[in-house]
């Protein structure tokens, strides 16, 4: 018999969460990409360095509100390989350049202090955490503390890494990102950003899945890319046409 | 009680010296007369008089601004001067300085010999004075405002005259009131002064009485001398040096409680702290940092310190010991007692702050910044980064409209990279282009974007041809997807062989 009653258990904590937009990866992503999370993002190939940045900062700012700063820390070395970074571009794709912080650190080691440091303050909307190469000291140990900072203050992290294989880590979610040909405009402008994304791993939930998102800006959401205008590709063996009476010669074939 | 009052004139130095000079403001939308010198006065122009009017009677008149900030601060500055004869100083805005000499005079051979140094002393700067003694603070300043220009103090029994002989102007009242006391035939302090105080006080008030008996002598009121405020600087030595890391930040931290209790008798909060560490063989160390936002608190400004000291490239070696620690505060800022918000907003800028302290500390202010927008076409100038740590509330940029893709690239080479292209010449687009030793087909493109060069900016810009080459922009898509943003340096009108660049990236 017990006479002080048991301690009812707190509920778990529920797990913030932001619908993307797309009813099929919100679906794998168990409702949507948690807040308080790592999250990372590969790009294998130096040139989708601008794809998979703007992925990034799409999300951030999906995820964040437009009161909160975000802060963008980036390695010297990609500001050397991948350029300076533009707040109109960033405005472009919907985020508040102005309340956000760009910072420049020397080596990786400042990268994890400085981002552990910002994690811990709380009072951000994001983290994004840039890196080109191989970095060796972005390991299991370093990624785990980031994410139970994380964890704590309930701001999402996303490390951004380029001209990088994926490493194991602590991550939640991660993403493989590369361009994808967009819908064009009238007048064969180019048109809204577009991603080929691929759910490399997550943690409790499917993965191995990809998608075709294109952003749109304006309602800070995604949406499932229309198929190009393009006509469909040819099947290998099959003739394009049908051989009828008086058959003609068999069409030219469309380039994919 | 004795007292002085020197009256300002000011007078630019390279003015030829027959041309009058007047400083104009601008009072309800006209030019005004503010000030006027000696020249000028003597062909008749006051102060009060429209500007028009003067150009209209004297053609060749000099005219400069009046800043009114300048004067206060200049007669401010006068004021410590004074300081030198006696402690009790004040300022009567807009031009008069008044001096309690009462226990300081006979250091400078009595009142005579005051005046006398005093008047040199002005002479020496070049300013224009008239200077008077009396016994009451306020019947100096009428004296040496209003009455004919004696030097030498005067007696007792002359100053009550000379104070009589003053016009009622000096009681400082209303104008009606003047008109209405000039009207019923006192015209002196003298006939004033004759009149019974309650019949005075009943018709224009306490505050006419009070400042006659001033005037008169009966009343005496002290002046609030100008006072200095004491540098923050707070200091500690040892008898033995010290040179234990955990002595020497204890000491540390009780400079800053120090200091932190002087801040907040004076309601400011320090945003920059020096700490120098004085070695006992004579080396001095010396680290400083800044923080955003006016702070009292110790905790942030010893984390702030940790992280200084971790950036040095030498380790601070204490040697034999440091034998004297200052801790200095030469910026600071008004900062109220803070109110805990239930919403934790405040909370959340603090921390925020604080953050951008410690990466601005550790980083290097330069390399946390915000961007800022500029305004010049030209897209390689068209954003500032500011130090985070300067520019503190969020900056605005302009929303780009609706329905638009990103007309502007994520990332900027710096510089442009150089492509080769196949287009059609002359204002054709890019069909293929090489970067990077690979060859990209164009899908979708955008353009041309004709952005010209800042001609204005060049020495002789304005001649056709010497403005600068216009830059001709595309959005271009590849068949991978990637979408990039080139430019054709030069039209072929300008140049000859126009090169291509490839400036950005888009997402």
């Amino acid at each position: 018999m017990r006479i002080m009653p048991t301690p009812c258990e707190s509920p778990a904590p529920v797990l913030l969460r932001r619908a993307s937009g797309i009813a099929t990866l919100d679906a794998a992503l168990g409702g949507g990409l948690a807040y308080g999370r790592l999250h990372e993002i590969y790009a294998d190939d130096p040139a989708e360095a601008g794809a998979a940045t703007g992925f990034a900062l799409a999300l951030a700012t999906a995820m964040g509100d437009g009161a909160r700063a975000a802060l963008w820390l980036r390695a010297r070395q990609a500001v050397r390989q991948g350029g300076i970074c533009r707040a109109d571009g960033w405005a472009d794709l919907g985020g508040a350049p102005g309340g956000g912080l760009i910072g420049v650190v020397p080596d990786a080691i400042a990268l994890l202090r400085a981002a552990a440091d910002a994690l811990r303050c709380g009072a951000l909307g994001a983290v994004i955490v840039e890196s080109w190469g191989k970095m060796r000291e972005l390991d299991l140990t370093a990624s785990r503390r980031l994410a139970l900072a994380a964890e704590k203050s309930g701001v999402p992290l996303f490390v951004l890494r380029i001209a990088a294989e994926p490493v194991p880590s602590a991550a939640q979610t991660r993403w493989q990102v590369a361009a994808a040909p967009s819908a064009p405009l009238p007048a064969r402008a180019p048109g809204w950003p577009t991603f080929d994304i691929t759910l490399l791993r997550q943690r409790a939930g499917p993965c191995g899945l990809d998608w075709r998102v294109e952003w749109n800006r304006d309602r800070h959401i995604f949406q499932e890319a229309p198929l190009s205008g393009a006509v469909v590709p040819p099947v290998a063996d099959r003739p394009l046409a049908q051989p009828g009476p008086g058959a003609g010669h068999p069409r030219d074939r469309h380039a994919a | 009680m004795r007292s002085q009052d020197p009256a300002l004139g000011i007078r630019g130095t390279d003015t030829p010296p027959d041309a009058p000079l007047v400083l104009v403001a601008k009072v309800k939308g006209a030019m005004v007369l503010g000030a006027v010198d000696a020249d000028a006065r003597a062909l008749g122009l006051v102060p009060g008089l429209t500007l028009a009017d003067a150009r209209a009677r004297i053609p060749d008149l000099i005219v400069a601004e009046m800043d009114a900030g300048a004067d206060r601060h200049w007669l401010q500055r006068l004021a410590r001067h004074c300081a030198g004869w006696t402690p009790l100083v004040t300022t009567v805005p807009p031009d008069g300085i008044t001096l309690d000499i009462a226990g300081a005079d006979h250091l400078f051979g009595g009142e005579a010999g005051l005046l006398t140094e005093a008047e040199e002393t002005f002479a020496g700067l070049g300013m224009a004075v008239r200077l008077a003694c009396a016994a009451t603070a306020e019947a100096a300043q009428a004296l040496a405002r209003h009455a004919p220009l004696p030097i030498a103090p005067l007696s007792s029994a002359d100053e009550r005259e000379a104070i009589r002989a003053l016009p009622v102007a000096v009681l400082g009242l209303e104008d009606e009131a003047e008109i209405a006391l000039r009207r019923a035939g006192l015209k002196t302090i003298g006939d004033v002064a004759v009149r019974p105080a309650a019949a005075i006080a009943a018709r224009f008030g306490m505050a006419a009485v009070t400042a006659l008996r001033r005037l008169t002598g009966e009343e005496q009121a002290p002046i609030a001398p100008l006072v200095e405020p004491e540098p923050l600087h707070f200091e500690r030595r040892f008898a033995e040096p010290v040179g234990h890391q955990a002595a020497v930040a204890g000491c540390f931290l009780d400079l800053l409680r120090m200091a932190a209790e002087a801040l907040e008798a004076r309601g400011l909060g320090g945003r920059r702290f020096v700490l120098t560490l004085f070695r006992s063989d004579g080396a001095r160390h010396r680290l400083a940092i800044e923080t955003g936002l006016p702070t009292r608190d110790p905790a942030p400004v010893m984390r702030l310190f940790d992280e200084r000291i971790a950036a040095l490239a030498d380790p601070l070696d204490p040697g034999f010991g440091y034998d004297r620690i200052t801790l200095f505060l030469p910026v600071t800022e008004p900062l109220a007692a803070a109110q805990p918000q239930l919403d934790g907003a405040t909370q959340d800028s603090e921390a925020l702050a604080e953050l951008i302290d410690r990466l601005s500390t550790r980083l290097g202010p330069e390399n946390l910044c915000r961007l800022a927008p500029r305004d010049s076409h030209i897209p390689e100038q068209a954003q500032l980064a500011l130090p985070a740590i300067d520019a503190r509330a969020p900056i605005r940029w302009p929303t780009p409209p609706p329905g638009q893709p990103p007309q502007r690239p994520l990332f900027l080479f710096d510089p442009p990279q150089p492509v080769e292209v196949i287009a059609e010449v002359p204002d054709g687009p890019p069909h293929r282009f090489r970067w990077r030793r690979k060859l990209h087909e164009v899908r979708l493109f955008e353009g041309p974007e004709r952005i010209a060069a800042e001609w204005w900016r060049r020495k002789g810009g304005e001649a056709p041809g010497q403005g600068g080459l216009t830059r001709d922009y595309y959005r271009i898509e590849d068949a991978r997807g990637r979408r990039y943003w080139l430019f054709r340096h030069g039209l072929y009108e300008e140049k000859a062989d126009p090169r291509w660049y490839i400036h950005g990236l888009f997402a």
